[in-house]
């Protein structure tokens, strides 16, 4: 541990050496993928872990409710430019999996963290960023995350507290642009995507938002669309110097153009050149095993990951092209959030006239939705045979959060 | 049946749906629709007059800074008290029941007028109660158990006008043991799910309320699955 970025002090390098084993242990006993059990030893026996292994890097976080993971994989791609990048891959965006990532890369000058939103104060305030992004806010998981205007305010007494840190915020969503708002530095970027259903009236007064075209201001106090610094155009962003660069990524859909002018953004505030960033962020094709492919008998199934009504809405556009069967899964375990209410606003009613199963843990909540929204189905609660039932050709899989991660781990260990 | 169409009023959607509740006006529309009855659903959005002229108003739950703003529109304009007078069929959810109350009071204390629509008061209890919810239904008002998932801090007391809708047997629903009211043909529940397409008997019932006939039994295999698996679930 003598070369890292800060020297840790003894308990913390303890901490982290047993917390390397824990990791390396779970791994070897097939317990799990050691993404988060190395941080959870490290963090119980340094609490200030977290501040200590972040002490002498620049550090960049990355939250919002949609679009964590694969914005977190584009920035530390682009990022990698400047040095090597410590970065928790696999969505274990809590304390103890930051913790974890940091400790393997002890050396590394740069991190980029991604950061679930409920965590987003204390992993800021004890990681002293210079960057911090967020993508988006909307409705998700009500039972465990609570309800978005809760979030955004927790956001904006994080961000207002941060010194010498770069703000890059999604000026198309009021609650992110609220959050934002009185930061000292943001940068502004207008991505073309926001779920609206849950700013109807201002975060900040209450007052009716009104929309112009992409413009939107409060009608009751100062709150407005500000001027964007970046600008996601047709599949290529504007910088601030008024370059048109083409994105031409391999993830499809706009959102996914979204997430790489916010991780550009967010480069360019590191440091990086942006046709750099863009140059490196644009091989991004598989994000812990969402968007790939797998071969069963003669089917083609492309595994998608949504999670809530604003990336299932997302996500059935991406699917809308080609009229392709889709095997919905869906779980409701606790990290999924309990309450299936918000199947009901997901538009569902886009799928009919196609071959759908319903299934998972929860496909027959999915039925019943299915059912009202008039689009003709079968159950199959086991995603894997579902898929099997499907006509031979190319199959859309859209799974939320366990589901995707059980699905997923099943269909590497076919392969 | 009359060839006049049903209006199921949504009402305040963009502030009051946080939880699915679109979900119970499609439920509406669909079951009426598909027996030959003639319904549409109207959406009122914030900033937007309510009519008093809908046969069925159906609110649902929401953020509490959005439930004030609620309050405050519904009683700038008092279209869905109006209706009330004139023997519309209602369904609050979550919010719904406690803003049609006399009041309600927040954790901070401060205590708001609600629309004096049923005869019961609101409080923020000690925790937030999250989760399945099972209830018994109250003077055999409607068949079979309710099944919802309730996610809420306030706890409600009925005065003697309005009735439980349902006695609690899983859960938490107004108080640890009744769970909703009913008032006249206003029905209201702290059940998420959303409540409605849980709960098939319900709809038909605030049906029945709308159209003076009692509408034709209607299966869906998928409801009765899933009716079933969510109580066993909770059991």
């Amino acid at each position: 541990m003598n070369d890292s970025p800060a020297r840790l002090p003894l308990r913390t390098a303890a901490a982290v050496k047993l917390g390397n084993l824990s990791s390396t242990l779970s791994q070897k006993m097939g317990l799990g993928a050691g993404g988060m059990i190395g941080g959870r030893v490290a963090l119980k026996l340094d609490p200030q872990a977290l501040n200590r292994l972040t002490q002498g890097r620049r550090v960049a976080v990355v939250t919002g409710t949609n679009g964590k993971t694969t914005s977190t994989m584009m920035l530390a791609r682009a990022v990698g430019a400047l040095g090597e990048v410590a970065t928790n891959h696999s969505g274990a965006n809590m304390p103890d999996g930051h913790v974890t990532a940091l400790s393997k890369q002890p050396d590394a000058p740069y991190a980029v963290l991604e950061c679930d939103e409920a965590y987003f104060p204390a992993v800021a305030g004890a990681s002293n960023p210079s960057v911090a992004v967020i993508l988006n806010l909307s409705r998700d998981q009500l039972d465990r995350v609570g309800e978005v205007r809760t979030i955004e305010r927790s956001l904006r007494d994080a961000v207002n507290k941060l010194q010498n840190c770069t703000i890059v915020a999604n000026c198309d969503d009021v609650m992110v642009t609220s959050a934002a708002w009185n930061a000292p530095k943001v940068v502004w970027v207008a991505t073309g995507t926001g779920w609206h259903h849950d700013s109807a009236s201002c975060p900040r007064c209450g007052n009716p938002i009104r929309w112009q075209g992409e413009h939107w201001h409060c009608t009751g106090c100062d709150l407005a669309r500000p001027h964007p610094n970046w600008i996601t155009a047709d599949e290529a962003m504007i910088t601030p110097e008024h370059q048109k660069l083409e994105l031409r990524l391999t993830l499809p859909g706009k959102f996914n153009q979204a997430n790489a002018v916010m991780a550009s953004a967010a480069a360019h505030a590191m440091g990086v050149p942006a046709d750099e960033a863009v140059r490196r962020l644009r091989g991004v094709s598989n994000v812990s095993g969402r968007y790939r492919t797998i071969q069963r008998g003669g089917r083609s199934a492309r595994l998608l990951l949504s999670k809530n009504p604003a990336g299932w809405s997302e996500t059935l556009t991406v699917v809308k092209e080609a009229n392709h069967p889709a095997v919905l899964v869906i779980n409701a375990q606790e990290a999924d959030g309990r309450d299936l209410s918000w199947l009901w606003d997901v538009p569902f009613e886009r799928l009919q006239g196609r071959t759908v199963i319903a299934s998972g843990e929860r496909a027959t909540d999915l039925a019943v939705r299915l059912t009202y929204a008039e689009v003709q189905h079968t159950i199959v609660p086991d995603p894997l045979k579902a898929i099997d039932q499907m006509p031979q050709g190319a199959v859309e899989v859209i799974a939320n959060y366990t589901a995707f991660r059980d699905l997923n781990a099943r269909a590497a260990a076919d392969e | 049946m009359s060839e006049s169409t049903i209006q199921i009023a949504l009402v305040l959607p963009d502030l009051l749906g946080t939880y699915g509740d679109f979900g119970n006006a499609v439920v509406l529309e669909k079951r009426m629709t598909w027996r030959g009855i003639k319904a549409e659903i109207v959406p009122i959005n914030y900033g937007q007059p309510v009519p008093d002229s809908c046969d069925i108003y159906v609110v649902g739950g929401g953020e509490d800074t959005a439930q004030t703003l609620a309050v405050k529109h519904l009683r700038e304009h008092p279209g869905l008290q109006r209706a009330v007078t004139k023997n519309a069929v209602v369904l609050g959810v979550c919010a719904g029941i406690q803003i049609f109350g006399e009041s309600f009071t927040r954790a901070d204390n401060v205590t708001h007028p609600g629309m004096g629509l049923i005869d019961s008061t609101s409080h923020a209890g000690g925790s937030r109660a999250i989760g399945e919810v099972i209830a018994e239904p109250a003077g055999g008002l409607f068949e079979g158990v309710l099944t919802g998932f309730e996610n809420h801090q306030g706890r409600t007391v009925l005065g003697p006008a309005a009735r439980p809708l349902a006695h609690v047997k899983v859960g938490t629903g107004n108080d640890g043991s009744v769970e909703g009211a009913v008032q006249g043909r206003i029905l209201c529940t702290y059940l998420h799910g959303p409540v409605l397409p849980r709960n098939p008997q319900i709809a038909d019932l605030l049906i029945e309320w709308a159209t003076g006939v009692k509408p034709a039994p209607l299966d869906l295999p998928a409801v009765s699955a899933m009716r079933a698996e969510r109580v066993k679930a909770a059991s």
